[in-house]
């Protein structure tokens, strides 16, 4: 509910009259003025504001764009939705395997060659631009690989994997970073404690120790990183659409802001966090499912 | 008594532990030589072939031999860009945006952040309700996506709509972090020490409470000076940043956008210099973190 007021006081304070953003600079003011009445923009914010929360929540109708030529925001949303979500669940699948791969393996061969080479690679990772990235693999990688540089080609399953494998490659690499250290640092603190050592005593071998005993405890932070991640990923993808000219939802509200179209940019902005919003409430969610104590607790 | 303190305080522990951190060192490095290059932009670039001045970031080499060049011809170390710009240049004076952006987009965020953080924590009740709710509500946004919001509400942005957007967006981390703190330490013995000398909340707040919140607060302003950095960066790549010819890192990455594939030099130095900045800042960062809270070491 904040949310939607954050994001309504940035939709009336994003400067520029409506109407003659639609109508053009030439438009007979009196033109202007009736079409800011008639979309109401010139009742009083509270007004507006309800009118808002009504639409939105009762209708799920997001208003409808102010400049290009009157199409509905979530018509334009939903497609441009589509591209974001694809490349965002790819990009995941990636940041998840590499990241919780190299946190594990770095976490149990802590301190060897391959620890201190994953957390050095992790760190940059970190640091690094995903745009910069996107540009080294434009230049360096595409050609080698025979993938197309730009663009988005959705005529069939294979095109659309095609356009998005290098995107999601860079996006999920960084993301696996963070989530790497965090799953190696979780594991480690697991791994100190009695039960493991208990386990292992037991005879049990190393793959189940690691992978049953240990995982599953050390799942809460991993799973709480993974969802700040995908937060992390959406905002990416904003930045990744952009080097690689995607047609998603990023893009739209880029290009809405350089166009004022205000509708579409508070569309776009509440879409996003409402999507990231929900992320959160699954991971807190799925504690219960990893840990039981936090199911006792609840009731 | 004195000599006891400052050889064993928590703080000066710190400081031992942080300097046998080579990495975090590293990272010291790294920020002092981009300190340089933004304080002394004009000593560090090379001079006009007749000597007379040091180039400008904004100054175009039209002739064949330098317009478009690759790195290593006369007189351009790294190449010259899409408008025959020297490229080394460009980065020099970039470096005192970055910089300007990440230290004061984290000053206005710590600014606010302690403000309000230690108003909640050391007030509670009703004050630290709507503070706290407000808080959550920021972390409801991804933050990129909220910084491009409001500076949509910007019109012409500028360093210093940067500077407020950073702030905006960034305070809420600052002010989760210090209200913990705030709440852990009001309970202690020398906060009821102060009480029981009778001093003000504002003074017990100030004098005794904020100083000893300082640790946490500056291993994130650290790694916030970085997340800034690179926001700054993807901002001014996106176009809603900087304009141009400003030489924002950002900026020249999109600015070269047709010739990446081609002339691959206008792509890859100013990534690389955006890329150096901001792993300085965060082995920095991550070093102050093991250096204040040893607990967090493996």
């Amino acid at each position: 509910m904040l949310v939607t007021m954050i994001v309504f006081i940035l939709n009336a304070a994003i400067p520029g009259n409506p109407g003659r953003i639609r109508l053009g600079q030439r438009a007979d003011p009196e033109a202007v003025e009736a079409y800011n009445t008639e979309r109401g923009y010139n009742d009083p914010l509270p007004q507006q504001y309800f009118r808002y929360l009504g639409n939105l929540f009762i209708d799920f109708d997001l208003g409808v764009s102010d400049v290009k030529s009157g199409k509905r925001v979530n018509e334009i949303l939903g497609e441009a939705f589509l591209v974001t979500l694809r490349l965002a669940l790819l990009s995941i699948v990636v940041a998840l395997f590499i990241g919780i791969g190299a946190g594990i393996l770095s976490a149990v061969r802590s301190r060897t060659i391959f620890d201190y080479v994953s957390m050095i690679i992790a760190i940059f990772g970190v640091s690094m631009p995903v745009f910069w990235l996107g540009i080294l693999m434009i230049i360096y990688v595409a050609p080698v690989l025979g993938l197309p540089r730009t663009g988005f080609d959705d005529s069939s399953f294979t095109s659309v994997l095609r356009s998005l494998a290098m995107p999601a490659a860079a996006l999920g690499f960084l993301s696996s970073a963070t989530i790497a250290r965090l799953s190696r640092s979780a594991m480690l603190d697991v791994l100190t404690q009695d039960y493991i050592r208990t386990a292992r005593s037991k005879g049990l071998s190393e793959r189940v120790v690691i992978l049953k005993h240990s995982l599953k405890n050390a799942a809460i932070p991993i799973v709480t990183v993974v969802g700040n991640s995908f937060g992390y990923l959406l905002v990416g993808a904003v930045l990744t659409e952009t080097v690689f000219a995607l047609p998603g939802l990023g893009r739209e509200v880029v290009e809405a802001i350089k166009t004022r179209d205000r509708e579409l940019i508070t569309g776009g902005i509440l879409l996003m966090s409402f999507v990231f919003i929900g992320v959160n409430l699954m991971v807190d969610l799925s504690y219960a499912w990893f840990d039981p104590r936090v199911r006792d607790d609840r009731r | 008594m004195t000599d006891a303190r400052s050889s064993n305080s928590p703080t000066r522990m710190a400081i031992k532990r942080l300097y046998s951190n080579r990495l975090a060192m590293l990272g010291a490095v790294v920020v002092a030589i981009v300190v340089i290059l933004a304080l002394f932009p004009s000593w560090l670039v090379p001079s006009m072939a007749d000597g007379s001045a040091p180039y400008s970031y904004d100054q175009q080499f039209r002739s064949a031999d330098e317009y478009q060049q690759p790195p290593g011809i006369e007189g351009h170390p790294l190449g010259t860009d899409e408008q025959g710009r020297d490229i080394w240049t460009r980065i020099v004076y970039g470096a005192g945006i970055s910089l300007r952006v990440g230290l004061i987009g984290t000053m206005v965020a710590l600014l606010i952040g302690l403000v309000l953080g230690s108003l909640a924590g050391f007030r509670g009740g009703i004050v630290d309700t709507v503070i706290s709710r407000l808080t959550d509500t920021f972390f409801a946004f991804p933050s990129l996506l909220l910084t491009i919001g409001i500076l949509a509400v910007f019109e012409k942005p500028d360093e210093y709509k940067i500077f407020a957007a950073l702030g905006l967006v960034g305070w809420p981390g600052v002010a989760r972090i210090v209200r913990a703190q705030v709440i852990s330490l009001r309970g202690s013995e020398f906060v009821l020490g102060a009480r029981a000398l009778g001093q003000s909340d504002t003074r017990i707040l100030v004098g005794h409470v904020l100083p000893n919140c300082l640790g946490p607060v500056v291993v994130v302003s650290t790694l916030m000076i970085a997340g800034n950095i690179l926001a700054e960066a993807g901002l001014s790549f996106l176009g809603i940043g900087l304009p141009p010819p400003s030489p924002s890192w950002g900026r020249m990455l999109v600015d070269s956008k047709e010739y990446w594939v081609e002339k691959p030099w206008m792509g890859v130095f100013p990534g690389l210099a955006i890329m150096v900045t901001v792993l300085g800042f965060n082995l920095l960062g991550d070093g102050l973190r093991d250096a204040f809270d040893p607990k967090m070491k493996d």
